[in-house]
């Protein structure tokens, strides 16, 4: 007996480079996500890391214009803290209801691709350490404490 | 983090378990693969069953089945269920004169503290099958090695 097709909405949205007709859709899901409207940062990111960026980026969409369901920014680093060249991942959202259904995992592998493809062999991310969600994401990609630890002060 | 014996034998048990949910184990076959002594497994079992993490198969041919999300379920879901984390000692430590020591050595310890519990919570039983699967330590630990190697 043939085995019922899976049907999970996430598997038939395209991955694709952000153009500048996604940016509306990556504002509004930042904001369903954080809570948070942070349009000039998005539009200085696009500007960064988007299509026309300086090529060290990528900032990567699931969906289409009219309905962006997730995105991921990263860029390759070289030499910040010593560290070798490296990817590095600044951002990744999905929309709530297509969670733990693979788009994150797609978007991931997708940067992780681009990344590979310029020669690098190794990806960092920093997260909240209460964002267990996020935390938990990039835990199950496969990804592991590091050897930086990240330190900060309050400026008086 | 030094975990109790108990927490070390729960969490083998249900790893080992979740590995393969339809699978049914006894505490016995569990107790030989991992060298732990199956009469204390055997409570912790029964600890694991009243938390619903594992069904208790009885009979001939019985044993123990993994009943949670491995998906959801974390490492710090079963580690709570026998330690004691999450309390704070900071605000019930006595005052005394080296308070300001004190204080600053529960801050850094608070610190230590923060990173292992945002660790463990992040960790599900899925994600860490799947780390157990790709050995990570076994290219990982090398350049450290080597380093402490160096610094000898």
């Amino acid at each position: 007996m043939a085995k019922p097709q899976r049907s999970d909405p996430a598997e038939a949205i395209d991955i694709r480079p952000a153009t500048v007709a996604d940016l509306a859709g990556v504002i509004a899901l930042d904001e369903e996500v954080t809570g948070l409207v942070k349009p000039e940062y998005w539009h200085d990111m696009f500007a960064r890391y988007g299509a026309r960026g300086t090529g060290s980026g990528c900032f990567l969409v699931a969906g289409n214009p009219a309905r962006i369901d997730g995105f991921i920014v990263g860029e390759v680093r070289a030499w910040e803290f010593g560290s070798p060249p490296s990817g590095w991942v600044f951002a990744v959202q999905v929309r709530a209801r297509l969670r733990v259904l693979g788009l994150g995992s797609r978007l991931f592998e997708a940067v992780c691709a681009r990344f590979r493809a310029a020669g690098i062999d190794r990806v960092r991310t920093m997260v909240a350490r209460d964002n267990t969600v996020i935390h938990s994401f990039f835990r199950s990609q496969g990804m592991t404490a590091g050897p930086f630890i990240e330190l900060e002060m309050r400026l008086e | 983090m030094k975990f109790q014996k108990a927490t070390e034998f729960a969490l083998y048990a249900v790893l080992e378990l979740a590995a393969d949910p339809a699978r049914q184990l006894t505490a016995v076959e569990i107790a030989d693969k991992y060298g732990i002594s199956a009469h204390h497994l055997a409570k912790v079992l029964r600890d694991l069953g009243r938390a619903g993490l594992v069904d208790a198969v009885r009979g001939v041919g019985g044993g123990y089945r993994f009943a949670g999300n491995a998906k959801r379920l974390t490492l710090m879901d079963v580690i709570r269920l026998f330690e004691d984390v999450g309390t704070d000692s900071s605000d019930t430590a006595p005052r005394t004169t080296g308070e300001d020591i004190a204080e600053g050595l529960r801050f850094v310890v608070a610190e230590l503290d923060a990173q292992t519990s945002a660790t463990l919570r992040s960790i599900s039983l899925s994600t860490m099958l799947k780390l157990v699967a790709r050995h990570p330590w076994a290219t990982e630990a090398r350049p450290a090695r080597r380093a402490a190697r160096r610094a000898r």
